[in-house]
């Protein structure tokens, strides 16, 4: 086989491991979107959040320190022990629930029917709210977060695809984490949509996404369920933030990611879950493989822009995306 | 007449029906200056078919909305099962076990005749939360169950054809019947329902008769029901309650209600000279 084919080969195989993460963070965009019709702004910092919030714990940050620190004159910065991961994750996720009543408390019990525009802004205000209160809680430098994922390349995948090529072929360089997220996704995916299919609170969310009067007409707690979505949507922005944060570190760049999501929504539709991934996957194989190819012959840096216009081309020809509920609106 | 009992009640047609089930007191329903009811008591009877009727505008609708908890009425108390019922949600009301269908369908246009119909079971379900995200052996159980009460009740309406139809693909008089059966999925002590009839042609409203007398019959579900339709309402209810402006203006048998001269003028139009 030509190598030149090869090297294509691994830039896609790269760019669905990117797409993944991409997909991600659609997903918390997608389960709010369908329960709800917000488009909720604050998911790529509700991932931030998270994983700023995984790390304090692991690592015995004080919270506040800062303010604390200034306000006493005293320097104290660590609790002084190291959380086990697994406890800090369920603590986190605690945490995540918490910030999911606090948000029905505060703010949509305060906003039920009023126009989808004004809950979109109310989530542009949450989104700064928990990116200060983050950068309050926890300090904003750059932070590290290991909880145990491998990492580095494969050297099985290297090895074993290694055969296809010539001598100066060595196989392709995939990461470790990069096939945990992927795997970490697949199984988010099938629980998530085995929940809303077969379940009772699942099909509860449904209900609500379709119509408030006849939710409430069987029974259903619209509170409890808005509680719980935005809690599933919590636990779905720490996988992605724990994913973002093993990758490149956890910083406050990784709210930006949440733009990137916009694209991925665009093509595989607001609505449906499996869309969220496929949108990822297209978008990630497509600014890689773009790159490659046209790339270099342009001067470089498509990754920053190709999603977008990738997204403007659905718009035109499929606005509803791959997977989204076509919208007939009688005359 | 309308006086809280206990005992039953013989209706004209010589059918006995049971105690009161719920009894409405004195209820005022106000919107800012805008009056929807005045002062309006009257009882319901365990396995009766109630009607309201009344013109356009006359406050039916909202009186089912204070029974289902859609609205909480500014003055008055509603009695369900002996008891003053406290201000609740709607959901709560439903978890009472009293179920509605809408004047203009109210259904979840997006899912199938079956996960439509399942979602009225939400109330009967037991299993948490826990059990459910990872569908353990009760919750599996339970599923089962319910779904065998969902598929009785498919048969009984006659809809096994479109059972996994999206509902906002059917046709109007099969997403009323659907709606009926979501409300029936509740196995409810009081069933509303919101003009089941409206917009209907003659062959639809024939089967919407039959399955309303049907669940009567078959269940003893008590039914309380607004219809505009005369002649479909002397031939199904067990008693009739008249409004007008917001007022109840008759109370009674349909013979004795169709002879009264308010209800003949209100429906007629009288002269005022």
């Amino acid at each position: 086989m030509p190598d030149q084919f090869l090297y294509a080969v691994e830039v896609m195989i790269n760019g669905l491991m990117a797409g993944v993460l991409y997909a991600l963070v659609a997903l918390g965009f997608v389960l709010i979107f369908k329960a709800s019709g917000i488009f909720n702004y604050a998911q790529g910092v509700l991932a931030l959040f998270a994983a700023l919030t995984l790390v304090g714990l692991q690592k015995g940050q004080i919270p506040f320190a800062h303010l604390i620190n200034a306000a006493f004159g005293t320097k104290v910065h660590y609790f002084g022990w190291t959380m086990p991961t697994f406890l800090a994750i369920a603590l986190t996720i605690v945490v995540m629930i918490l910030l999911a009543i606090a948000i029905e408390r505060f703010i949509l019990k305060h906003l039920v029917n009023q126009e989808p525009i004004i809950l979109f802004m109310a989530t542009i205000g949450l989104a700064y709210f928990l990116e200060g209160l983050g950068d309050v809680m926890w300090g904003a430098d750059v932070k590290t977060l290991d909880v145990g994922l491998p990492q580095g390349a494969s050297e099985w995948v290297e090895e074993a695809s290694a055969v296809l090529g010539g001598d100066g072929f060595y196989g392709f360089f995939i990461d470790k984490l990069d096939i945990v997220a992927a795997l970490v996704a697949a199984v988010l995916v099938i629980t998530l949509t085995i929940f809303s299919q077969y379940s009772k609170q699942g099909r509860a969310l449904r209900a609500v996404a379709d119509d408030h009067q006849a939710a409430l007409s069987v029974g259903i707690s619209l509170r409890f369920i808005w509680v719980l979505v935005w809690s599933i949507a919590g636990i779905v922005a720490l996988v992605a933030g724990i994913m973002w944060g093993a990758k490149s570190g956890v910083q406050f760049s990784l709210s930006l990611i949440a733009l990137k999501a916009l694209p991925v929504l665009m093509l595989g539709g607001f609505t449906s879950i499996p869309g969220a991934i496929v949108g990822g996957l297209i978008i990630g194989v497509g600014e890689k493989l773009f790159e490659f190819t046209i790339g270099s012959m342009i001067g470089g840096a498509t990754e920053n822009w190709f999603a977008y216009v990738l997204a403007l081309v659905f718009l035109v020809f499929r606005p509803q995306g791959l997977f989204g509920e076509k919208i007939i609106e009688r005359v | 007449m309308t006086m809280a009992s206990a005992e039953p009640y013989v209706t004209e047609d010589g059918r006995t029906i049971g105690g009161v089930v719920m009894e409405l007191k004195n209820i005022t329903l106000r919107f800012g200056g805008v009056v929807a009811i005045k002062d309006i008591s009257f009882d319901i009877r365990e396995g009766e078919i109630r009607a309201i009727i009344g013109p356009n505008g006359a406050g039916k609708s909202s009186m089912l909305n204070v029974i289902s908890g859609f609205y909480t009425p500014t003055e008055g108390e509603v009695w369900f099962e002996g008891k003053p019922r406290p201000k609740m949600r709607p959901y709560q009301v439903a978890q009472q076990g009293i179920a509605r269908t809408f004047q203009n369908i109210a259904l979840f246009s997006g899912m199938s005749t079956l996960d439509n119909i399942m979602t009225g079971r939400i109330t009967r379900m037991r299993t948490g939360l826990f059990s459910q995200a990872l569908w353990m052996g009760k919750a599996e159980r339970e599923e089962t169950e319910h779904r065998a009460a969902v598929e009785k009740i498919i048969d009984f309406l006659e809809i096994q054809h479109i059972r996994k139809t999206p509902v906002g693909r059917l046709p109007y008089g099969l997403q009323k019947r659907v709606e009926l059966g979501r409300a029936l999925a509740a196995e409810p002590r009081l069933l509303l329902l919101d003009e089941p009839m409206a917009g209907m042609n003659v062959e639809e409203k024939e089967d919407m008769s039959r399955f309303i007398l049907d669940v009567n019959d078959e269940f003893g579900t008590t039914i309380v029901l607004i219809e505009h339709d005369m002649g479909v309402v002397m031939d199904l209810s067990d008693r009739v309650v008249v409004m007008d402006y917001g007022k109840k203006i008759g109370d009674g048998p349909p013979t004795e209600v169709r002879n009264n001269k308010e209800v003949i003028d209100a429906y007629l139009g009288v002269s005022h000279d």
